[in-house]
């Protein structure tokens, strides 16, 4: 029974997966990915990992929504509707990444694992909890140095005002803060709503003093 | 009280309760809309005797109403973010307890809140990626940028009561509660998590995403059954989130001579009538404004409240 | 369900990654690649805790880095391919041979 429920988000995880490479749409690809990552993290549910695993689908799924709009504005051919390759060394990768799942394969299942040592703690999230509030601080510690190091970096490089940028985003903001002025002037399109004014009026009559009013 | 989970066949009367809910606030909605008579002439006061019955007859209308397709559009994704918003809602209130009962009692309700609140960036953005056009999809992505602001705001004031209950059981939250209230004294994550709720469910000042301005954003492809999901879905979120702000902030069935399931009932509404009407007295505020008021107040607020919270955790031992 | 199968379905999901990460010509497609292999090596530090040795929380704590590391590869390659689209308008790994150099 277990193995059975095993092998449904299994089977998910790797054909949406491979599905990611296959797919035209950029969009069907990331939300392959992201469907990948959910039965992964449902797979995790299994070993007594709610936590982790519920947190794992949050994440990703946080971050393909994120992926997405990336994927729209930078790939050429974002939703699939002119079938063109993206791919180069197909055959390589294909035998390479068939090598590498042999390999895994055969560690996974010709290495004699050890006995299982100790049982699962009555309340997973709370050993983990406890862990990295406790005796793994400085894990933790050190990932919060890494991610807040690495907002300040991805900002400092993608920031088109920043170093690195070309200034654009500054020229563009002072060429639209310029704008063109004729549109708000007089003329007949602006007197179009008093035709709603009931009876008296017309466009003829209504003069800028009216307006004015 | 303590909560329990419930047996399989209550997913099916928690359901019916969340549709009812949704159902409520549509009406509600309509009571007090001043636009749209509902059609006919008629007298102010057949008018308003007609917006009762509106959302149903809506309803109605949308179902014989035939389905609009577009040019080239991506159909499953389509699907798949026009279903999207009312599974969600019917997700959420799965961890929802009404009085002593709830229908999945995990022990990481909170979580799965949290991360069934963050599907939302997902299927809104499909639902407006998925008809190939245009109005639509500056919807979607409306979402999402506003999404990027209220997400942080949302996830800290869920962490606040958590960390009173240390627990992340939803009905051990409800439990925490007995003494006090916890919207008595951490009114700000409360506040907060109302906001978040009326702005995953794009609603009130977060309603950019479904736009006028936008020829109705997400909804402007949409017609008949599609319509009529994305419209529930966008009535039953606010009630969900209604529903956990009741068990994590204002004492979940806690209450006197009436029974627990009762009072958890009349609490949701409560809130939901609130929001219902505060929609209509706030103006639409723009995602970039959102991102603004999410980061630059809504968040460092709620962090000094979970800060607040910590230090009584911690004094109290 | 046994420790050979989830490690099975990490190697798979390592595999599909390592395919996409160098079939891939688009540098975003290349991050997906990654993530699938990264998606891999955290069903295996969550088998590998579960099946060995659940009574200390590293396996947990494991995952919980691996999830870190890859927000911190998202954000990143987001950065540099922002940067590397509005240097020369290009997305491809081809196009930036030169940083080889």
């Amino acid at each position: 029974m277990q193995t059975a429920l095993f092998c449904v988000p299994a089977v998910v995880a790797v054909a949406s997966g491979a599905a990611v490479f296959t797919v035209d749409s950029m969009a069907r690809a990331t939300y392959a990915l992201a469907l990948s990552f959910v039965a992964a993290g449902t797979s995790l549910l299994l070993l007594d990992l709610a936590y982790l695993g519920v947190v794992t689908i949050l994440m990703m799924v946080m971050e393909m929504a994120i992926m997405a709009v990336f994927m729209v504005m930078f790939m050429m051919n974002p939703a699939g509707l002119m079938p063109m390759s993206m791919l180069h060394n197909k055959r390589g990768a294909a035998v390479i990444s068939g090598g590498v799942f042999l390999a895994l394969g055969a560690v996974a299942l010709l290495v004699p694992w050890p006995e299982r040592r100790g049982t699962t703690p009555a309340d997973p999230t709370r050993a983990a909890g406890e862990a990295i509030m406790g005796s793994k601080m400085l894990v933790m510690t050190g990932v919060g140095a890494v991610l807040f190091t690495t907002i300040v970096s991805a900002l400092v490089l993608a920031v088109s005002r920043g170093r690195y940028g070309d200034d654009e985003g500054a020229q563009d903001g002072h060429r639209e803060g310029r704008g063109p002025h004729g549109g708000h002037g007089g003329g007949q399109d602006a007197h179009a709503g008093h035709t709603d004014h009931a009876g008296h009026g017309t466009h003829a009559a209504s003069s800028p003093q009216e307006d004015a009013a | 009280m303590t909560v329990t989970g419930a047996p399989v066949w209550a997913v099916v009367p928690a359901a019916g309760v969340l549709l009812a809910m949704a159902l409520a606030a549509a009406v509600l909605d309509a009571l007090l809309g001043t636009t749209g008579t509902g059609g006919g002439g008629g007298t102010a006061a057949a008018a308003r005797g007609r917006r009762w019955s509106r959302p149903l007859a809506e309803s109605a209308r949308l179902m014989r109403q035939r389905g609009r397709t577009t040019v080239a559009p991506d159909r499953l994704l389509w699907r798949i973010g026009t279903a999207g918003p009312l599974v969600a809602a019917l997700l959420m209130a799965a961890v929802v307890p009404v009085g002593g009962t709830v229908v999945a009692d995990l022990p990481v309700g909170i979580v799965w809140f949290n991360a069934v609140d963050v599907t939302l960036w997902a299927v809104v953005w499909l639902a407006g990626w998925g008809p190939n056009s245009v109005y639509p999809l500056v919807g979607g992505y409306r979402f999402v940028a506003q999404a990027l602001g209220y997400e942080l705001p949302l996830m800290f004031a869920l962490t606040a009561p958590a960390v009173a209950a240390r627990s992340l059981n939803v009905g051990e939250v409800v439990q925490a509660q007995r003494g006090l209230w916890f919207a008595v004294w951490m009114p700000v994550a409360f506040v907060v998590f109302l906001g978040a709720v009326a702005a995953f469910g794009m609603w009130g000042p977060f309603s950019s995403p479904v736009g006028r301005d936008a020829a109705g954003g997400v909804l402007a492809e949409a017609a008949g059954v599609d319509r009529l999901l994305l419209l529930a879905g966008r009535y039953a979120l606010p009630a969900a989130g209604s529903g956990m702000a009741v068990a994590l902030f204002l004492g979940g069935g806690a209450g006197p001579w009436l029974p627990g399931w009762l009072w958890s009932l009349i609490k949701t509404l409560a809130v939901l009538a609130l929001l219902v009407v505060l929609r209509r007295r706030l103006p639409v505020l723009s995602p970039e404004r959102i991102v603004r008021i999410g980061w630059l107040v809504a968040l460092p607020a709620v962090l000094l409240q979970v800060l607040v919270v910590s230090a009584v955790v911690v004094a109290k031992g | 369900m046994t420790l050979e199968l989830f490690l099975l379905l990490a190697s798979a999901l390592f595999a599909v990654g390592v395919y996409g990460a160098l079939s891939q010509q688009s540098v975003v497609m290349v991050m997906m690649g990654l993530e699938l292999m990264v998606n891999g090596v955290i069903v295996a530090a969550a088998a590998f805790w579960y099946f060995l040795a659940p009574a200390a929380p590293d396996g947990q704590v494991l995952v919980l880095v691996v999830i870190a590391a890859m927000t911190v590869d998202m954000a990143m390659g987001f950065a540099v391919v922002t940067l590397l689209f509005r240097a020369r308008d290009a997305d491809m790994t081809d196009m930036a041979a030169e940083l080889k150099r």
